[in-house]
């Protein structure tokens, strides 16, 4: 149950990327995970000079920002200004390019598992008869940090305030003498350097592989969607509830059906209550 | 009646290709590309024509693949009994899903169907039956005794299942099925507002497309005489039935068989001349290419320089 918890507030936080780009801005952004796997090995390659892999991961966020902002020009340029059937060439886009990074990452280093060296991995914190891994706390920690400072930014500065405004009305932010395609720009570029400090948290929770990717597919848009999208706090409640749904069938049938649980619960979630938790 | 002539000639040629002497490795290849070719159709008749992204080929094929394993090894059924079989099971998946998510919007669909092949996936490793996640070894029954040997004789039903399919989507295509699918594509509140039953064709379409996809991965575990859940619920093969008719062009039937043709052929020289890997790359950079440059594939290119030609004139 409390690995479940620590699991759950890991998923949000490895979420709240994607909360912004899909839930926000509207861009299907299945490519995400394979971004984060990418922030995954770049900090083992830093981790190799020594690098602790959150202070790797924090120095990653400005090299991914400039990504970020990078593939949404892109994607403005090629898909959303020409505007018809963007929907299926932008998805096909995406996952394209997902794939693209997977291969990249298995030609540059292998089908190995990968993992970093940091104090605090290996040991673990003993509490009242209980076990807690101190990777898990590390990763706990960074991620209630990270949501909340995302939660902040978006409800109390300015610029936050902006990206709000284009998803809920663009057509007005334009009319305000606003330019939408700029502070899309610049959130997109945020959300994808929030993923490489998931990444980063990646790799410390566990060893990473490039076909990783795939499974945090179902588990980044099971939060999002679960938590009505581009609700931060949603997306930490989703993330609890997917951590603790996962850790309750790992511990009653075994680890051969947990990959099933984020989807399945997509997939429920999809049926029963499209908008989420807190939809708009 | 053009076409018709073109089916029986396709027909004709892969059955006496499969009688004459041609090396082994080629029947090899050419089952895979043919594959394709069914998958590949297949996709765009929900993907090309409604425009609703499906990720999930890779759920379709296995579960097709699993359902010809489960009755090969229960009765020992014959292979056209287990593509049937295969072919229901697998529409009933895609019937089954688009219930579930086809009120929604496309993306919501795209992603629900990856989740279709995770959930397959665990659901099959989890089976002991069919071997779980080890796999199930298979003997190959004695080929028909027209051909020398089994690959042949597969290579002849997928050419068959491939005519059968492009047979399929033409037909909606040209029928008031696909236009209603095309008035979806291009709006789906206009299409309802003028009377269009968008669900019902929506769940018409991912049915039969699902059925094509699993009738395709019927005949897989024959052909391997070996089937696991890794290989055979892997997302390489959403990813190349997406790319494919994106490369080849979605809008006409044409389109697919032409990119999984090109991508096919080009796949399985990769494969055994370079690596698995660089094979997917391959894909991936291919699809990202052509989507970017090309988006209507390369018959739009053929159709832009036959304008061409014909202006300059």
């Amino acid at each position: 149950m409390l690995f479940g918890i620590l699991v759950g507030c890991f998923y949000a936080a490895v979420s709240v990327g994607l909360s912004v780009a899909f839930g926000l801005l509207d861009v299907p952004h299945v490519a995400h995970p394979a971004l984060m796997v990418l922030g995954s090995y770049c900090t083992y390659l830093l981790g190799r000079y020594g690098w602790d892999p959150i202070v790797a991961g924090i120095a990653l966020t400005p090299l991914f920002f400039l990504l970020g902002v990078a593939i949404y020009r892109f994607y403005y340029e090629t898909f959303e200004k020409r505007g018809s059937d963007a929907g299926v060439r932008g998805l096909a886009f995406f996952f394209g390019l997902a794939f693209i990074i997977e291969v990249g990452l298995i030609l540059v280093f292998g089908v190995d598992q990968r993992m970093v060296e940091a104090d605090y991995i290996g040991k673990s914190l003993s509490l009242g008869g209980y076990r807690i891994p101190w990777r898990l706390l590390v990763a706990f920690g960074v991620a209630l940090l990270l949501t909340a400072a995302l939660t902040l930014y978006l409800s109390r500065t300015f610029t936050g305030r902006a990206i709000k405004a284009v998803a809920q009305d663009e057509p007005a932010l334009r009319l305000m003498g606003a330019n939408p395609v700029r502070i899309k720009q610049w959130a997109f570029g945020i959300a994808t350097a929030v993923t490489a400090l998931a990444g980063a948290m990646l790799i410390v929770v566990g060893p990473v592989e490039p076909s990783l990717d795939r499974v945090y597919i179902g588990r980044t848009f099971c939060v999002v969607v679960l938590a009505g999208l581009g609700s931060m706090t949603g997306t930490l409640l989703a993330g609890l509830i997917l951590g603790v749904s996962e850790s309750i069938v790992l511990t009653l049938f075994g680890a051969s059906w947990a990959p099933a649980v984020a989807f399945g619960l997509l997939l429920v979630v999809l049926g029963i209550r499209p908008q989420g938790l807190f939809g708009r | 009646m053009k076409f018709w002539i073109g089916v029986a000639a396709t027909v004709a040629l892969a059955a006496g290709l499969a009688l004459s002497g041609t090396n082994e490795y080629f029947f090899y290849a050419g089952y895979v590309v043919l594959q394709f070719v069914v998958l590949a159709t297949a996709w765009n008749i929900l993907g090309g024509y409604a425009g609703y992204v499906n990720f999930g080929t890779a759920a379709f094929f296995g579960i097709g693949a699993y359902t010809a394993v489960v009755l090969f090894k229960a009765v020992g059924a014959p292979l056209g009994v287990q593509i049937l079989a295969a072919a229901c099971a697998s529409g009933l998946l895609g019937f089954g899903t688009g219930l579930l998510t086809l009120r929604l919007r496309g993306i919501f669909f795209s992603i629900a169907t990856v989740a279709v092949i995770f959930i397959m996936h665990t659901a099959i490793v989890n089976w002991r039956y069919v071997g779980g996640a080890t796999g199930v070894q298979l003997l190959r029954p004695p080929a028909m005794p027209l051909f020398d040997s089994y690959t042949r004789m597969l290579f002849v039903v997928m050419a068959v299942l491939a005519v059968a399919g492009v047979c399929i989507a033409r037909y909606i295509e040209v029928s008031w099925i696909g236009r209603g699918l095309r008035a979806i594509r291009d709006s789906e509140e206009a299409a309802e507002c003028s009377g269009v039953p968008t669900l019902k064709l929506k769940l018409f379409a991912c049915t039969v497309s699902g059925a094509l996809m699993g009738a395709a991965g019927a005949p897989l575990p024959m052909y391997m005489s070996f089937l696991e859940p890794a290989s055979s619920f892997d997302l390489n093969y959403s990813v190349s039935a997406l790319a494919m008719p994106m490369i080849g062009g979605t809008s006409h039937w044409l389109g697919p068989v032409i990119g999984a043709i090109l991508l096919g052929s080009v796949q399985q020289i990769v494969t055994v001349t370079i690596s698995n890997e660089i094979n997917v790359l391959v894909v991936g950079v291919l699809l990202v290419v052509f989507v970017v440059a090309a988006p209507d594939g390369v018959l739009g290119l053929l159709r832009k320089l036959k304008w061409l030609h014909r202006s300059s004139r």
